[in-house]
């Protein structure tokens, strides 16, 4: 909780009222004064959109200080009926975590739960996490690692999820929660092609902490991880950049590391009726999970590309193997970036769409009109022993139902799609994103009660 | 292999090509580059070219689609029946390039919107620069060379029957040692024509299908069934295959090796899916052989780099008059780090085969690496070349 100075209580307490808009998106609105922000209710709740605040020691500075430094970067609330971070227009950069939950004390976990949530709510407008980075008193270490100060909260979303290992593991019901598991939240099946490194894969809990300076996502995550020790464990993390994956139709289209255009037919935040049908879990899903909706599932795969084969590919080829062409996006069928590719349209013996190119197989026209929210982030994580870059893609998506979206269309794409020969699947992890938190609630609060 | 069960993309890529001088991709080298580029628009009724004349040599031709079908554009000896050059399906709304050697002499061009018919057709003139234009005479380079490969692939497929039938007699009759000693052998031809082979999808599951290839409930047969039988160290709690199993996975091995060598056999091939199947070998070196997780069990995954890179120099060999003829630098470079490549290998050696994976030292196997890539970036462009014509 904030230091005890004014302000910061008021700051708090103007996010607890705040009603973020469908897109989860908050942002600030010019001329904010400080009364009006430590005004009364009215006024607080006139400062939904006032969280452009820079981030400063709520120790030491007033909010006026911070106004006055000009950090007027956007910041995107925490609470909603969603979690942020799902919707919110994909931010430029990454850090996601896997913990092991290393306690079998429920109290334990719902404790950790409310400090990550209490933490959340500070990181995402900008704040320090506790007494902050400069507390008073200098022989304590301070709560807050301090690389974040002074650096606005730069669009930072943080977004929970629970992993099958939280509901049961090995057979046991660790925190009395098998009985309310989803049927659906199971460890993905092998899929072929599938080289998994285990001690990357998996994990009890995860936090995706996305915002457009990586600093601050990394300050995010080092410090819930900090908050977290004795009750979790990091199991694996990845850093990403350069988002691939647009969820807003103001954002540009983004290029992956094969240097195409990647997620053109995404799931956008205006199509209310696209998210209800395949990304938000529904009331009546799942009978022991009453609890989820409103959630959804998050499939995260490390997707490593043999970068320096595919460079070694004619373009005709390269553009052959996606369905579409490097400069424009368009689809070989022709027209531009967003036009329907046409499979039907023949060319000298064979479709112009390639049928084992990347889009046609993966089409929702050839997958049931199945679609997926797909978030994912580009990686270079060094180089291997022999010295080809370990590169790609670190795939994110947010489904309604695992086994009815996820599985059948990546089953059909290991099966069928010519680009798979330069993927390689690293690591795989399924998590339950709850459903958005309430101000006054912790994440996932619906599980335990 | 390949993990998707699809014509592979270098043989599929050529299905669009209908003859040897045809062509779409573009020229990099500077030795040739292109004169001059002429536009081209066609449209559903119209084919609208910048030039009607151009001087002999190198010319590109940038041809936009602005019609709403797919369309193609098509350059025509004088006659209007030789095909000199040409690039298909072109989507409404895009353009594609291509760079085609031209002697003085008349052509005619055509677009076919709609991809029928005789397209709409014009005159196009090419005048004497006074330069020499490679093209002359090429048509015997290139059944020289398609002949050459065809015959080695025709003999290693041969040798693959041969040596498979050695190796799994010694395997069904339960002597494993001379099944681990003919294991690189036989493997060898197989690796030397891998994109050949593996053109053939039920073959190539069949035959050389990985553990982690496989879909749930897919019964796993072919070499490296057999190879971690062989070679189970490493295999948590594995258990030995009986003599009846053993004879069962052998017999397969060699009915599956027999019908390749037969469907191989009624295969023939064109310049580009030489160049591309050389190139394609030496990515299978880059992706699964370098990395140790081709033969994961036996660790004989140099013997398998040696046979790949035998492969693309062969495919190389025989292209190379064609190759000379259009970018003698780039012979010179390829003869050179092949070469390089060799030696590397050859330090390898151990008696009739190779060092194991696992005992090549760090550093050795990142400069195999670095050779692989040092050769496989200019024979990426050796497609290219034979296609400029």
């Amino acid at each position: 909780m904030p230091s005890g100075e004014e302000s910061s209580g008021a700051d708090q307490r103007a996010l607890a009222d705040s009603a973020p808009d469908p897109a989860g998106e908050v942002r600030r609105s010019a001329g904010l004064s400080r009364r009006r922000l430590i005004g009364g209710t009215v006024a607080v709740a006139g400062a939904a959109g006032a969280f452009g605040l820079g981030r400063a020691s709520a120790g030491t500075q007033t909010l006026q200080d911070r106004l006055e430094q000009g950090h007027l970067d956007r910041a995107v609330g925490f609470h909603g009926a969603h979690q942020a971070g799902i919707v919110t227009p994909a931010q430029d950069r990454l850090h996601f975590a896997a913990f092991d939950l290393i306690t079998d004390s429920r109290e334990e976990l719902i404790d950790l739960l409310r400090r990550w949530t209490e933490a959340a709510e500070r990181l995402t407008v900008g704040q320090e996490v506790g007494d902050g980075a400069l507390p008073d008193e200098a022989s304590l270490p301070p709560d807050d690692t301090g690389e974040a100060l002074g650096l606005p909260a730069s669009g930072l979303t943080i977004t929970f999820g629970f992993g099958p290992g939280m509901f049961e593991r090995d057979g046991v019901d660790r925190f009395g929660l098998a009985h309310r598991r989803p049927a659906a939240l199971s460890d993905l099946p092998h899929f072929p092609g599938d080289q998994l490194d285990p001690r990357i894969s998996g994990g009890d809990l995860c936090v995706q902490a996305c915002a457009d300076d990586p600093q601050v996502a990394v300050h995010a995550v080092r410090n819930l991880a900090r908050i977290g020790f004795g009750v979790v464990s990091m199991r694996w993390a990845q850093l990403g950049f350069g988002r691939t994956s647009s969820t807003t139709r103001a954002q540009r289209t983004p290029r992956n590391l094969f240097g195409f255009k990647d997620g053109t037919k995404n799931i956008l935040a205006d199509e209310r009726e696209a998210l209800d049908t395949h990304v938000w879990i529904q009331p009546g899903d799942d009978p022991a999970a009453g609890w989820a909706a409103g959630g959804s599932y998050l499939i995260a795969r490390r997707i490593n590309m043999t970068v320096e084969v595919w460079d070694r590919q004619p373009l005709a080829d390269q553009e052959r193997l996606v369905g579409r062409t490097k400069g424009s996006g368009a689809p070989l069928s022709g027209g531009e970036e967003f036009d329907d590719p046409d499979f039907e349209l023949g060319g000298i013996n064979n479709p112009v769409m390639p049928v084992d190119s990347h889009v046609a197989v993966m089409h929702p026209e050839h997958n049931g009109g199945i679609r997926m929210l797909r978030r994912g982030y580009n990686f270079v994580d060094g180089t291997d022993r022999l010295g080809a870059m370990d590169a790609g893609l670190f795939f994110l998506a947010f489904v309604r139902d695992p086994v009815l979206q996820f599985i059948p269309v990546q089953t059909k794409m290991a099966r069928f799609d010519a680009m798979s020969e330069y993927l390689k699947f690293t690591s795989s992890a399924i998590f339950l994103v709850p459903p958005g938190v309430q101000p006054g609630q912790y994440v996932g609060q619906s599980l335990f009660t | 292999m390949p993990r998707t069960a699809v014509l592979p993309l270098w043989l599929a890529a050529v299905l669009l090509v209908t003859g040897c001088t045809s062509n779409s991709a573009s020229q990099k080298s500077s030795e040739i580059a292109p004169e001059a580029t002429i536009t081209v628009e066609s449209s559903d009724t119209e084919c609208t070219l910048s030039a009607t004349e151009a001087v002999s040599g190198s010319v590109r031709f940038s041809v936009k689609n602005t019609g709403n079908d797919v369309t193609e554009f098509y350059l025509y000896g004088s006659d209007g029946e030789r095909i000199v050059s040409e690039v298909e399906n072109i989507g409404p709304g895009l353009t594609r390039e291509f760079v085609t050697a031209l002697a003085a002499g008349s052509y005619i061009t055509a677009c076919k919107p709609g991809m029928s018919g005789d397209g709409i057709r014009a005159d196009f003139t090419v005048t004497d620069s006074g330069k020499d234009v490679p093209a002359a005479g090429k048509d015997q380079l290139v059944e020289q060379a398609t002949d050459r490969y065809r015959d080695y692939v025709y003999g290693q497929a041969e040798l693959l029957v041969d040596k498979t039938e050695e190796f799994a007699a010694a395997y069904r009759s339960g002597d494993l040692a001379a099944a681990r000693a003919l294991y690189p052998v036989a493997r060898t031809p197989w690796e030397s024509i891998e994109t050949v082979a593996e053109s053939f999808a039920d073959l190539d599951v069949a035959l050389d299908a990985r553990e982690a290839d496989l879909e749930p409930g897919q019964i796993w047969t072919g070499w490296h069934r057999i190879e971690k039988d062989l070679w189970p160290q490493r295999a948590k709690s594995y258990r030995p295959l009986g003599a009846k199993q053993r004879g069962v996975l052998a017999a397969k091995l060699v009915a599956d090796t027999t019908e390749l060598e037969k469907r191989v056999g009624e295969l023939s091939f064109t310049v580009a899916q030489i160049a591309n199947g050389a190139t394609g070998l030496m990515e299978e070196v880059a992706t699964s052989k370098l990395t140790g997780e081709e033969e994961y069990w036996s660790r004989t995954d140099l013997s398998d780099i040696q046979a790949n890179v035998t492969g693309a120099h062969e495919a190389f060999e025989s292209l190379e008059p064609i190759v000379s003829a259009g970018d003698a630098d780039l012979v010179e470079t390829l003869d050179a780090r092949f070469a390089e490549l060799q030696t590397l290998l050859d330090a390898q050696r151990r008696g009739d085969g190779f060092v194991p994976y696992d005992k090549v030292p760090a550093e050795q196997l990142k400069a195999l690496a670095d050779a692989v890539n040092a050769l496989a970036e200019p024979l990426s462009r050796v497609g290219a070349v034979v296609l400029a014509g």
